[in-house]
């Protein structure tokens, strides 16, 4: 069976060959069926290579060396992508499956730029099967397979991190049919409203993928490391949100390129950029230059291919770019104040902003090259990145409803001074009785600024507010979007501002306090699992002697991978969560304690709602841009034939 | 509004931005970024300033590790040179962190110079060893 997924992928590899000369040639039908074959052959090896590790068949390699047969099988499943080879298979189909979406449902009427967009994505296609199949192959067999496999790491052995990979790679991925898409629009010297209008509705799903994986990929980090954040600024997680605001900036760039026809150029150049990134995001996860808890296969050869791989694509299409960006069109005069301005700042801020987070993440590589061994944290990216985003959020309610061209006269409503009024009021009111810095009280009044802001902004479209259902799906995925930023902006500033952290020690029967709820040991347990034993400890949080809750974390270990990992339990209240880590059991003179780790996370449910709300945003205006060219489609279409 | 003219203000206002940026980043960068000593490269530069965070890195010394009252731990940092440096912790040691095994902490030295660690990064798994630690020779002494 897997010498059979072996196959299929070698006809893939010839398949995406074949979509990229017969797309790049213009012949977009012999593209079309390629593209598809190239997707069918890879689907299926990737069924084969799921159906290896659901089978635990040891004999190949891979499966040997990340599965077990005690493993639940949901975590067996999730195995094959959790590794460096099978997540490179599902790099492959999610790049072969956009491929072949777009051949088949690309309908233009402009055969030769659909049929290079196409025979792109069969290069990008070869290219990572070559990747695959030549310096990181799944399906190769063990000669003398164990009787037992190696199990996956059991800090990925969790529904969250299952599903992670998934997401992530779609939204990276899924950034290539929008440089196919960019690089075929150079090709052809033309990026008019219609590129952008298309690119906007591949970009949109990538950039809320990426949102959903980026924020699985953050909760399971918040639940399961026991470090009690969300958010470490490690290098593999900026790795991930690089692409997603160079993403962010290209969604708002293409509404000018769509609306106005301007902005082409820089918009072409950020299609580029955002799979650049995507690739610099695999090349800094996959090569082991970087030192973090996600780093897998440290490997130097698969780095320095990747890197190939990055200056062949994203140097090809800059050297394009180059020759070609002077002859695209520009687009109807605007002046500074306008909404092409606002959205000018935006996208100069994001770009800005990208740039502080690449600094910080490969300073340390800088450092290492010139001889100083050196890391960059958290509090860089608190100095840097924070404020300049903070400062352009700022002024986002009142620039948002510029009109195009030129603002006849600036003049914030009513409605808007009254909400940046309230916020302020808001935010000290929030904070009376609390040890609030004077960046707590900004940073709150900018989230509430920002979620009046978008109310605000809906009823003024509206006119009526009995209108409000009226108005454009785009229209509410931008208010919910930008809400939805604040939202997060306020979950973010409470929880770094009023997080309680302590390091707590009780032996079985000692009660301590923490954060208003007392904490008391009543036993430590031995319990055992499918494929993993551990110390549990019983933890009672009893609150005003009406509220008790019994807390369970656990210290298990993970015979088969010879591993310990930590699994914390959290109190979820309305206020915020109580979160417990179970450290080890040290004896001293004094008698001995087990130590905990405990944390009060206050409003941290209000960050993922937040991050929930911006991908709701997305996917209403993406449903809304979709079905509004699809009418648009069928009220021309007569006439343009 | 002519396009030239409007290019040149956007620029302008992209260079003043990005200028603005590079001279945060040079500040932040300055007060944050730890440079990574082992006990031997601290002694060869002559010690570290007191206060001023750094990461250390270096194995466990087998039979230094002491625990005290409130979490706090006691234990000494070596390489394989002769340098040893005392390491006070308080709080969950890493999972995989014991004696003889590879450690990362990032810290600073108090006045007795004792290294106060605000955070321990151990071996993460059996295949991941601290980056920074990997080119050293001492590391293949902890195979367990």
């Amino acid at each position: 069976m897997t010498e059979l997924g072996h196959f299929l992928a070698f006809i893939a590899l010839a398949a995406s060959l074949g979509q990229a000369f017969w797309g790049l040639m213009g012949v977009r039908e012999r593209a079309r069926q390629s593209a598809v074959v190239a997707f069918s052959t890879t689907g299926l090896a990737f069924l084969l290579l799921i159906l290896a590790f659901l089978r635990s068949d040891f004999s190949v390699a891979l499966v040997a060396n990340n599965s077990h047969t005690l493993k639940p099988w949901v975590y067996k499943l999730a195995g094959t992508w959790g590794n460096h080879e099978g997540s490179m298979l599902l790099w492959c189909l999610v790049t072969a499956g956009f491929g072949a979406i777009g051949a088949v449902k690309l309908n233009t009427g402009r055969d030769l730029f659909e049929a290079r967009a196409v025979g792109i994505q069969g290069l990008i296609l070869f290219g990572a099967f070559a990747y695959l199949l030549f310096a990181s192959n799944p399906f190769l067999r063990l000669e003398n397979p164990p009787l037992e496999g190696a199990s996956l790491n059991p800090l990925l052995q969790d529904p969250a991190l299952a599903l992670h990979p998934p997401f992530l790679y779609l939204g990276y991925v899924g950034y290539s049919f929008v440089f196919a898409l960019a690089a075929s629009a150079l090709l052809e010297g033309r990026a008019d409203r219609m590129w952008a209008s298309i690119t906007q509705k591949w970009a949109m799903p990538a950039f809320v993928l990426l949102t959903v994986g980026i924020a699985l990929g953050s909760y399971w980090a918040y639940y399961e490391l026991g470090w009690g954040g969300w958010w470490f600024w490690d290098p593999v997680e900026n790795a991930s949100f690089m692409p997603w605001l160079v993403g962010a900036a290209l969604l708002h760039s293409l509404i000018v390129t769509e609306k106005r026809g301007s902005f082409a150029g820089w918009s072409v150049l950020l299609a580029v950029l955002a799979f650049c990134f995507s690739i610099l995001g695999a090349f800094l996860v996959r090569s082991g230059v970087l030192t973090s808890v996600h780093a897998f296969a440290i490997d130097p050869l698969r780095g320095s291919i990747l890197l190939l791989g990055l200056a062949i694509f994203g140097g090809g299409a800059l050297l394009l770019y180059a020759l070609r960006a002077g002859n695209l069109q520009g687009g109807q005069d605007w002046y500074f104040a306008s909404r092409e301005g606002a959205l000018a700042a935006n996208n100069i801020v994001l770009t800005v902003a990208t740039l502080t987070v690449l600094l910080g993440t490969l300073f340390p590589l800088i450092g290492e090259a010139v001889g100083s061994p050196m890391s960059v944290g958290e509090p860089y990216f608190h100095l840097t990145f924070v404020p300049i985003l903070a400062l352009a959020l700022l002024v986002l309610p009142v620039v948002q409803d510029w009109n195009w061209g030129r603002l006849s006269r600036f003049k914030p409503s009513r409605n808007l001074w009254v909400s940046i009024g309230l916020a302020i009021l808001l935010a000290m009111v929030v904070t009376i009785g609390f040890n609030a810095s004077w960046t707590s009280v900004f940073g709150l009044s900018l989230g509430f600024w920002l979620i009046f802001g978008a109310i605000v902004e809906l009823l003024r479209r509206a006119v009526y507010p009995s209108k409000l259902f009226r108005l454009p799906l785009r229209v509410w995925g931008m208010t919910i979007a930008h809400a939805g930023i604040g939202v997060f902006t306020l979950g973010a500033v409470i929880e770094s501002s009023w997080r309680v952290e302590e390091t707590i020690t009780m032996d079985i029967g000692e009660q301590r306090s923490f954060a208003g709820w007392t904490l008391t040991l009543d036993n430590v347990q031995s319990v055992e699992g499918p494929n993993w034993y551990a110390q549990e400890a019983r933890v009672t949080a009893r609150r005003n002697s009406t509220q008790s809750r019994v807390l369970k974390p656990q210290r298990r270990f993970y015979p088969a991978a010879q591993m310990p990992t930590t699994e914390t339990a959290i109190l979820k209240r309305p206020f915020g969560d109580i979160y417990v880590a179970l450290g080890d059991y040290r004896e001293t003179n004094a008698g001995g304690y087990f130590v905990f780790r405990t944390y009060f996370n206050p409003f941290i449910g209000l960050v993922y709602l937040g991050v929930s709300l911006i991908a709701l945003g997305g996917l209403l205006s993406l449903i809304g841009s979709v079905s509004s060219s699809r009418i648009v489609n069928q009220s021309t279409s007569p006439e343009s034939i | 509004m002519r396009p030239r003219a409007r290019r040149l203000r956007i620029v302008l206002v992209a260079a003043v931005l990005l200028i603005v940026a590079v001279w945060l980043a040079i500040f932040a960068l300055r007060l944050n970024a730890n440079l990574f000593y082992t006990p031997s490269s601290l002694a060869e530069r002559g010690g570290a300033v007191i206060g001023k965070t750094i990461k250390l890195g270096g194995f466990v010394e087998i039979g230094s590790l002491q625990y005290g009252n409130d979490a706090e731990m006691t234990f000494v940092i070596t390489d394989d040179g002769p340098e040893k440096v005392t390491v006070l912790y308080q709080g969950i040691a890493p999972d995989l962190f014991r004696e003889g095994s590879g450690v990362v902490s990032t810290g600073a030295f108090n006045p007795e110079f004792i290294f106060v660690a605000e955070s321990l990064l151990a071996k993460h798994d059996e295949n991941y060893v601290p980056r920074e630690l990997k080119s050293s020779d001492y590391l293949t002494r902890d195979d367990d």
